[in-house]
């Protein structure tokens, strides 16, 4: 069992000119093995929910549970994946992906067990030994994947991840990120404003509201398993996104107005 | 260089496929933000030597004053001379001596101190403010305070570039380490690390490489600051020797010595840029 439970989260800040509303009162849970995509307008604090589902900021109000208990800081059970990779720099993709395992102190033989697997798996043989400067968008954010499953983590958060790659990698790696998810049947919970990408990786797929983010709707993806990518061009599947997008597109467009009402 | 000679000169003379040729050659030189082929970039580097000294020369025959303007081969014989019979050479180990303490002192206190207030707002609240004042104040003015507090010893120029060296370099380590993504940061901390496992393990080694690039550059600034405080008031130094020459009015020994300056100033740059190239191979190169 892992399953993650958000309950009641609020987000609020003050700025210098006045009170912002980030988020309000979102429940939601995602259960074990499930794959639940947040999709919404830019700028709606899908973004942050997921930074406070990893504890790494706290919200205003409500609690975030982990198997039924409150997690309040970021560990090893909530690992995560940003847009931007994050890799560090100066180790090798070998010394990334093992980085968590070397923090718990995980003997040697096993961390190097693991990590082969792992490069393997994500196509990235040959440059275990290689900088990430070496590497293309797409092989980073495969290294940066493979550093946040080797933790085994009970969640696996990520914010976007494919954002900043072009279009036929972000394909690829979609194509990739849900066979894995057929193997490893990770808990995920998947933040990104690419609606094809939400149906066709997810099992659930929250629509948020523009600012004060809210969960307008839930929608369940029944695609069937395992998820290929000649779906996409599917009856069911045009069906979906058009319900989606026009949620979305009512939203940014009050997103607009209220930018205007403002100004 | 002969083939750029002004298109309007020589155009009708030509053919057409030199016509093409010549406009390859200035597409070639004259795009910008275009590389240049690497023999040319060395031809121009030397070339540029080559001009200045064939400038001096010239100068030095028109004036034809061996204090205004001396040559470069009188320049070149003072050097020799000074080496040979004037102990030149002891009086560049003792700059370099004082250069290299005084650095060593004020980066050692400099980098950890900046890389704090880079990631605790506490710290930084705390030092910036007076940093930041007394960096506008010149290490150069403080030599006469420092003469009547401490005296014309060593400790007097070790303090001119402590002062030169520390605030500046305190501020440029904050800057580095206040640039470290916080995402670099929280990725370890979803991996299980501990505060203090993020401070040595991520944000640490993710300063490192800008701050010996921050060290290279403050160093040249560490010899303006010694050549000053030793011109001031100095009985051994590079800097003495230049005002020792002056009293002899021997234009040729200050060239020399303000030459050897720029030569161990080029040194020390490469022989740093170096180290970082060796210690820090996984660092992205931005220029060539």
């Amino acid at each position: 069992m892992s399953e993650i439970r958000l309950i009641d989260v609020a987000m609020q800040y003050v700025t210098h000119k006045a009170q912002v509303r980030a988020l309000d009162r979102i429940s939601l849970t995602v259960p074990d093995g499930q794959f639940a995509c947040i999709v919404g307008p830019s700028g709606c604090g899908k973004s942050t929910l997921l930074m406070v589902a990893a504890g790494l900021v706290t919200p205003s109000e409500g609690e975030v549970l982990v198997d039924g208990k409150p997690a309040t800081a970021p560990g090893a059970d909530r690992g995560m994946v940003f847009q931007s990779y994050s890799l560090y720099p100066w180790l090798s993709v070998r010394r990334n992906i093992e980085f968590g395992m070397e923090i718990k102190r995980t003997p040697r033989t096993e961390r190097q067990l693991r990590s082969g697997e792992l490069i393997h798996l994500m196509k990235l043989d040959g440059f275990a030994e290689a900088y990430p400067k070496a590497l293309s968008g797409g092989m980073k954010q495969r290294a940066a994947i493979a550093r946040a499953l080797a933790n085994d983590p009970q969640v696996l958060l990520m914010d976007e991840p494919f954002g900043a790659l072009d279009a036929q990698t972000r394909q690829i790696m979609q194509e990739m990120l849900t066979d894995l998810w057929q193997r490893f049947r990770k808990t995920v919970l998947f933040v990104t404003h690419d609606i094809d990408e939400a149906i066709f990786l997810g099992d659930v797929i929250y629509v948020m509201t523009n600012r004060p983010g809210r969960i307008r709707t839930t929608l369940r993806v029944d695609l069937p398993r395992p998820r290929t990518f000649d779906m996409v061009g599917g009856p069911h599947f045009a069906q979906l996104r058009n319900q989606v997008v026009g949620i979305i597109h009512e939203e940014s467009l009050k997103a607009v107005e209220s930018e205007l009402a403002r100004a | 260089m002969s083939q750029r000679v002004p298109a309007a000169q020589a155009a009708p003379a030509v053919s057409a496929p030199q016509q093409r040729r010549r406009r390859g050659l200035l597409r070639i030189y004259l795009t910008p933000k275009q590389a240049i082929p690497g023999r040319a970039r060395l031809t121009l580097g030397i070339g540029s030597f080559v001009v200045i000294l064939a400038a001096w020369q010239v100068a030095s025959v028109i004036i034809s004053n061996p204090l205004f303007v001396p040559s470069p081969v009188q320049v070149w014989r003072a050097w020799v001379d000074a080496i040979q019979h004037r102990h030149f050479l002891d009086d560049v180990a003792w700059s370099a001596f004082r250069i290299i303490a005084g650095f060593l002192i004020a980066a050692v206190m400099a980098v950890p101190l900046g890389l704090l207030m880079g990631s605790f707002e506490v710290v930084r609240a705390f030092f910036q403010p007076p940093i930041n004042f007394i960096r506008y104040m010149p290490a150069s003015a403080f030599i006469p305070l420092l003469l009547l507090l401490i005296g014309l010893g060593e400790n007097e120029k070790l303090m001119i570039i402590w002062i030169g060296v520390f605030f500046q370099l305190v501020l440029m380590v904050m800057d580095i380490a206040h640039r470290v993504p916080d995402e670099m940061l929280n990725v370890a901390y979803t991996l299980g690390a501990s505060r203090w496992t993020v401070f040595y393990k991520v944000f640490l080694p993710a300063t490192f490489p800008e701050v010996v690039d921050a060290l290279r550059i403050t160093m040249g600034w560490a010899w303006t600051y010694l050549i000053v405080a030793e011109i001031v008031a100095a009985e051994r130094g590079i800097g003495s020797f230049i005002l020792i020459s002056e009293r002899f009015l021997r234009s040729d020994r200050i060239i020399a010595a303000i030459i050897t300056i720029g030569l161990l100033g080029l040194i020390t740059d490469y022989a740093i840029a170096a180290i970082h190239r060796a210690a820090f191979p996984y660092v992205e190169k931005v220029h060539r």
